[in-house]
Order: C-alpha cells, then sequence, then structure tokens
C-alpha cells in the first residue's frame, strides 16, 4: 500500500467538488493516514475555476501539493484537467470528466474551447481515464452524483478497500441520498480501470 | 493511526478556531464576514453557551468583545485583515486599556488575494499596536493556541492576536478533541484608571503597556509554542505560521526554530540557534517582518533576498529558492481559456449593471460584494474599487472635484451590507455637503458574498432567528436624502429608466434595487420559470449575450452555416441558453427585440 500521496481535484464552482474531495479524505482517515486538505472559499466559488489538495501520508505538513507532485487528478470538466498539467509528472494518473463547460470568453465568442485538448496530456504519456460521469450518474437515477460516480472511478487508483468508501458515504451522506450514492460510487469504479 | 472520532475531529482550521474559543470558555464573540475568517463565528454560534452575532462591520465587533471583556467575559472579535484596519482605532487603545476577561483578536490574512482587494501583513499591527501575537501553523495548533492566547491575555492583561491565513483557515486537518474551560463569571467592576483613556490615565497605562511587552519578552524564551528543533546540517530555518510546513516538507533534516509567538520575539531564543548553525534563512509570507527584526538584533541572516515577498509560498517555492538546483523538468502550462468566477445565473446584479453598461460616460464607483464582479467583461461596468463603502465617498470626492462638468457622470455602487458596514456615514457626508453623486444600494438581501450571512437589513440574526429590520428607505431620507426610488432589477427596462433619470438629478439620489440573491435557500427552493431560445427567430444581434449569464452561450456561424441553418448569409452566429442553468429571471428575455427568447412553466 502506498505510504503517501498526493491528489488533486479541479473543476467549476458548483460541480460537487469540495464533497468528492471530503469523501475521499475521510476514507484515507479511515485507512489509517494523516491527511491534510486545502479549499479556496469566497470569490472561487462563483463559478470559476476550483481546486482542492488532498495529501495523505503518515505526517503531512504541507496543506498544498508541490508542482510536478500530483499522483492523481480527479478533473470535473475537461479544460480543467488540462490547466493542472504543470502539477503533473510522468506517472500521474488523469481521471477526467467528460463535461464542457464554457469558460465566459468561449462563451461569449471571443476564444474557442480547444478540440481534443486530451491529447495534450497523453502525448506526454500521462495516463487519461475519461469518464462519461454524467451518464454513470444517469444510470443509477440522480445527475447530482456525477461527484460520487468520479470518486468510484478514482478510487481505483488507491489502495483503499471501497467497502471504506462505502462505509464513509453511510456517515458524511444524508439518509434519502446513501443508497444512489452507493451505487453511483460502484458505477463510477466499474467504468475505469487503473 | 486508525482514525478515531471519539478522540479526535476532522476539521477545518476556522470550525479549529471555534472549537477552540468554545473550549477556552469564550462567552461573547462578534464580528464581521470577511474571506478567509468567516466560518469562525458561523461554528462559533452553533455552540451552546457562547453568545455569538454578526456585527454590521469589524469596529463594531470588537468593540463588543472590549466590552464583554471589561465585564469579566472571554471574548472573540473576528476579522479578515482588511477588517482590521476597520477595526485599528479601538484596536491600538485596548491595548492600553488591557483586559478583565480574556480578549482576543482573531485575524485572518490572505496571502495571495484568493478574495481580498491587498495582502497586506497583519503581523505588523502587532508591532505597531504592541500586542502579543500568536501564529499557528494547521488546524490542530490553531485549536489549541487559542487555550494559550487567552491564558496569556488574561496573565498578561493585555488582547492577545491570534494571526491565521487562508492555508489555515479552509485547510482541514486532524484536530484533537478537548474539554471545555469553566467561562468566568462577568461582573461589573469599575477600574476607571485602567478602563478611562484620556490622557492623564493614558499616560499612565502607556508605561504598562511596555511593562507588559517586557514581561511578554521574558516569557516567550520559555513559551512551548517557540521550539527548537534540532536537525542536521549548517543550515537552520526560522519560520512560523504556515511557512513552517512548507520548510518542513523541503528540508525534513534541517534544524528549525519555529516560533508560532511571532510578537514579541524570544531573542535568547534565537541567538541560541543562530548561532548553532552557519547560516540562517527566515522563511515568511509576505513581508520581512521576523528578517527586519533579526538584522535589527544584529544577527546575520537571508530571507527576502530568495524567499518570495508576494503571494503564497509553497513547499515548492520554498525548495526552489534555496536550493535551485534541486528543481527537477516540469511540464509547462498551456495557454488555455481562463475562468473567472462570474455572476450567477439569475443574478439580480446582472440587470443593475446592464442599465450602467449602457452609460458610457457614466463613472462607476464601486464597492466590494459579489459585484464587484460588475467589473469583468462583458458588462464592464465598474470603474474603481478600494475598500467596504469606499464607493460612496469616492463618487463623492470625485463629485467635488467635477463640479458642474460631473453632474450625471458620477454614481456609487455598493450591497445592502456593505452600505450598513461603512456607507452610512458616507451617504451622511454626501447629503451635508450637497453633493450630486448617487448612490446604488444593491439590496439582495443578504451577505452574499462570503456565503449569505445574515445582517441587519436580513431580518434575521445569525442563529436565523427573527430580528429587527433596517428600513433601508427610511434610513436614506432620514439622512437627508430627498429622493429614494426603488426599483427591480430583473425589470431591466424600468431599471435603465430610472437608473437615467436619478443619476442625471441635480442632487443627492438613491436607488435601491431590491430582489433576492439567487443562491439563498429560500430562492432556491421557489419554482422558478425557465427560458428557452427559439432558435429560428435568433438574428445573431448578441444583446442577450452581452448581458454575461453563464446560461447564455454564442455559437460562431460560417456565412454557409448561417445560410444551411435558415439564417441571412451576414448572420455571424445565435445565441442559446442552456435551460438546466437558467434560473428563470427573464432578463435576457426583456432586451431581445426579435421574440427569441420565450418563457417556459414553472419548474421547480
Amino acid at each position: 500500500m502506498k505510504q503517501s500521496g498526493n491528489i488533486l481535484f479541479s473543476g467549476v464552482g458548483g460541480q460537487g467538488i469540495l464533497l468528492a474531495s471530503e469523501l475521499t479524505a475521510y476514507a484515507q482517515l479511515a485507512a489509517g493516514f494523516d491527511v491534510k486538505k486545502s479549499e479556496v472559499h469566497g470569490m472561487a466559488q462563483r463559478g470559476g475555476s476550483v481546486e482542492a489538495h488532498l495529501r495523505y501520508g503518515e505526517k503531512v505538513y504541507s496543506p498544498l501539493i508541490e508542482l510536478g507532485a500530483a499522483d492523481i487528478l480527479v478533473a470535473f470538466e475537461i479544460l480543467e484537467a488540462v490547466r493542472y498539467l504543470p502539477y503533473l509528472h510522468r506517472d500521474s494518473a488523469v481521471v477526467v470528466n467528460t463535461q464542457k463547460i464554457l469558460p465566459p470568453a468561449v462563451a461569449l465568442g471571443k476564444a474557442t474551447y480547444p478540440v481534443d485538448i486530451l491529447n495534450e496530456l497523453k502525448s506526454r504519456h500521462i495516463k487519461v481515464v475519461a469518464l462519461d460521469a454524467f451518464a454513470v450518474a444517469d444510470s443509477v437515477g440522480e445527475l447530482r452524483t456525477v461527484n460520487v460516480a468520479m470518486v468510484g472511478a478514482m478510487s481505483n487508483f488507491l489502495a483503499v478497500d471501497p467497502e471504506i468508501f462505502l462505509q464513509v458515504i453511510d456517515t458524511e451522506i444524508k439518509e434519502e441520498f446513501r443508497e444512489v450514492n452507493k451505487k453511483a460510487f460502484a458505477a463510477g469504479r466499474a467504468a475505469v480501470h487503473a | 493511526m486508525v482514525f478515531d472520532s471519539e478522540t479526535k475531529l476532522w476539521l477545518s482550521g476556522n470550525e479549529a478556531i471555534a472549537l477552540g474559543a468554545w473550549e477556552a470558555g469564550v462567552t461573547v464573540a462578534s464580528g464581521y464576514p470577511g474571506t478567509p475568517s468567516t466560518e469562525i463565528m458561523a461554528n462559533l454560534s452553533r455552540y451552546e453557551g457562547v453568545y455569538t452575532e454578526w456585527a454590521p462591520n469589524e469596529k463594531v465587533g470588537l468593540e463588543v468583545a472590549i466590552g464583554a471583556c471589561f465585564a469579566g467575559a472571554r471574548a472573540l472579535a473576528t476579522t479578515k485583515h482588511v477588517g482590521l484596519n476597520v477595526a485599528a482605532d479601538p484596536l491600538f487603545t485596548a491595548a492600553y486599556t488591557g483586559v478583565r476577561g480574556g480578549l482576543v483578536i482573531l485575524n485572518a490574512d490572505d496571502p495571495q488575494m484568493h478574495s481580498s482587494q491587498n495582502e497586506q501583513d497583519n503581523r505588523n499591527y502587532a508591532f505597531a499596536a504592541k500586542l502579543p501575537m500568536l501564529e499557528p501553523s494547521d488546524p490542530a495548533e490553531a485549536k489549541e493556541m487559542m487555550a494559550r492566547a487567552y491564558a496569556l491575555s488574561e496573565q498578561l492583561d493585555t488582547p492577545v492576536i491570534v494571526r491565521i491565513t487562508t492555508r489555515i483557515a479552509h485547510v482541514k486537518g486532524v484536530v484533537a478533541k478537548g474539554q471545555r474551560q469553566p467561562p468566568p463569571e462577568p461582573s461589573i467592576e469599575k477600574v476607571p484608571a485602567k478602563l478611562v483613556m484620556l490622557p492623564g490615565n493614558a499616560r499612565v497605562r502607556r508605561k504598562a503597556v511596555e511593562e507588559r511587552m517586557a514581561a511578554a519578552r521574558d516569557l516567550a524564551e520559555t513559551l512551548p509554542e517557540n521550539r527548537i528543533e534540532p536537525g542536521s546540517g549548517l543550515r537552520g530555518f526560522i519560520t512560523s505560521g504556515v511557512p513552517y510546513n512548507y520548510v518542513k516538507e523541503a528540508f525534513p533534516t534541517a534544524p528549525v526554530l519555529k516560533l508560532g509567538m511571532v510578537w514579541p520575539l524570544p531573542e535568547q531564543m534565537i541567538r541560541e540557534f543562530a548561532a548553532s548553525v552557519e547560516e540562517v534563512i527566515v522563511v515568511e509570507e509576505l513581508d520581512p517582518f521576523l528578517e527586519n527584526h533579526l538584522k535589527a538584533m544584529g544577527i546575520a541572516c537571508r530571507g527576502k533576498d530568495i524567499i518570495p515577498g508576494q503571494g503564497e509560498l509553497n513547499s515548492f517555492i520554498v525548495r526552489k529558492a534555496v536550493e535551485p538546483e534541486s528543481i527537477g523538468e516540469l511540464f509547462a502550462p498551456l495557454d488555455l481559456p481562463m475562468r473567472p468566477p462570474n455572476m450567477c445565473a439569475g443574478c439580480p446584479h446582472r440587470g443593475l449593471f446592464y442599465g450602467l453598461s449602457k452609460m458610457k460616460d457614466v463613472f462607476v464607483s464601486g464597492d466590494i460584494g459579489c459585484y464587484t464582479l460588475g467589473f469583468l467583461p462583458p458588462l464592464s461596468a465598474m470603474d474603481a474599487c478600494v475598500c467596504m463603502g469606499a464607493s460612496v465617498t469616492m463618487a463623492h470626492g470625485m463629485a467635488k472635484a467635477m463640479g458642474e462638468k460631473g453632474e450625471g457622470k458620477i454614481v456609487a455602487v455598493l450591497g445592502d451590507s456593505t452600505f450598513l458596514h461603512s456607507g452610512i456615514t458616507g451617504l451622511l457626508n454626501t447629503v451635508y455637503n450637497k453633493s450630486y453623486a448617487s448612490v446604488i444600494i444593491l439590496d439582495n438581501r443578504t451577505t452574499a458574498m462570503t456565503g449569505h450571512q445574515e445582517n441587519p437589513a436580513s431580518g434575521r440574526n445569525i442563529l436565523g432567528e427573527i430580528a429587527p429590520a433596517v428600513d433601508l428607505e427610511q434610513l436614506c431620507k432620514a439622512l437627508g436624502v430627498a429622493r429614494v426610488v426603488v426599483v427591480n432589477p430583473h425589470d431591466v427596462q424600468e431599471t435603465r429608466k430610472v437608473l437615467k433619470e436619478e443619476v442625471a438629478a441635480p442632487e443627492a439620489s438613491v436607488i435601491i434595487s431590491r430582489a433576492p440573491c439567487v443562491l439563498l435557500p429560500e430562492e432556491v427552493k421557489r419554482p422558478k420559470p425557465v427560458y428557452f431560445t427559439n432558435l429560428d427567430n435568433c438574428t445573431g444581434c448578441s444583446l442577450c449575450v452581452q448581458m454575461g449569464c453563464p446560461a447564455i452561450s454564442w455559437t460562431p456561424l460560417t456565412p454557409e452555416e448561417a445560410v444551411a441553418r435558415g439564417y441571412r448569409e451576414k448572420q455571424k452566429g445565435f445565441a442559446q441558453i442552456a435551460e438546466v442553468q437558467c434560473l428563470g429571471c427573464g432578463q435576457c428575455a426583456a432586451v431581445c427585440a426579435f421574440d427569441a427568447i420565450t418563457r417556459k412553466e414553472a419548474r421547480s
């Protein structure tokens, strides 16, 4: 089992990134690690780029992941995966939701959304796992489980027993949404392979 | 180490500080919301046995806490870094009175300006106001330091500042649970020589301040929060706060002097440490605060010659600064469209700023809140923003400078919470000194930017209980404003008309632009209509796109594509509403002249 690691979550404000990073943090805590997680609130919430840094190990000091040191990038949007390229290294794994959300300049017709942009990662030999997390969430009957489906996909890259994630969902998610989130986790996990 | 939730918690720094304050026996706390400090008060309000409140501003908040401590209670004032500027007046004199119960000012700095207008280093306030300051490195320490801060406050008879930064406030970590200390019994005790700061008393207290700081300096030498962590190598680091973590990550075996108390400094301990290593490197965020004081002590050190003095640090920056040769190759960033924050779909501010964006020769004096985003394209309708409340006063100053030439060209814009924070006195001045500047109060019934905190106009207090709501119209009239108009900003055409009339008026006028924030829980629940685009009718005029709503996007067309879609050859593209994002404000429909935007049935 890997004794330390860095997981970077990225996306657009409102996509449920904080909950995804929170569930992952609880799973790592339950697996016996020290964990620190850094978020930014306030201005960044209004539809801007959002990131959360999660670091685990025997003892974690810094709450921030260094450039070139993210072992896993969980990106909720394609552009927001590629934006974090400087945080990646050659053995990084990128789990990316294939959703596109147009940045303001693109929506205004002042810029274009880059085509085939994930090739920028693949061409650098970074492992990219693309997932239509919307379809996964839809398949379990609740579109709002996109973030948990992403956690399920990401969990393939961790040595944490998936049962621990299900237990975390039990303790951290309201009862009425537990079952559907467990399904989303399992479906996300089954949708990709490490 | 499997997580034991009986003894440990997973908390943000702000949650940990709230817990720390509660465990320290705090019974009164006051503050104004401000990123990154907001969640401290919000969390503390959930504990039993402590009174919490949102004050209209930080000066009020600190004075409330001072009063509570004069009654013998342990009291807390919370603020972001710029809020301490507002509270600086009571801060500097509370240093003279000292305390009865413990008084802690929790100050949150925001290096990198994640959500702030500047990145001042408030360690300088500890020096300037002659107050002890503690600085934790993570949530666990932050909680423990609250107890230490109250003990020091009472032991040394002084307010104590605890300084955190964004990377404590919004970092989550493992925190140990503790027990609550019994709060001190409040009482009235008259000690005018200590508490009445007129010159005769203040001169005596001035001496007490120096004696206290001398005692604090002695105490700093043995304070457990100041510690030398021995290590190997010739290079030693002196650091404090969050940067301590970066030093430990980058140079895990190096000797470190960690300062938990950053003012006053333990001079002997620093000298001892400096003598034990070949080279001292000071690693601190923002100003060379420790470095300058080390140099004043005559201790040779390196610091801001290699460590950046702007923005946040991280372990990468520290490693690169100290050992540039150790940095491997990195993937270079790609040039991608930026994704700045944006006003939400359905935001009432958009309707108002759309109106202002059409008044090209009007100078918009702006303020601090979500609506500062009105500065961004495509609306680009804000021309200045300095600090809370300054929109009103700057507009007045500008009007006085411009004289008649500026009539009809100057307007101030600020939110309801910002107006109540520090806009009222500015408006009083505008009226009293006969200005023509118009003031627009964006009344969205909440303090939205920081996450929907209640305020004196919202009709609720921090606990969500019904509270008196100030009547903004009556308040403005009482200040002497004869022209007070209320407008619904979602009614785009009416708003434009009112703006035109009021800005042109030769006397001060107030426009209250009133509609609730769409993210308020009751608004989220309210069934709303949805608008959709009749693509057949879209002429590509792009008026709706120019409102900058995130639910509307533009698709460019070549002449061939335009023709293929049945448009005129020269139509450059079409606009379309993403219905899942639409919150039904109808502002876009109001500007569409071609019947291309249609309202659908209500959706819950």
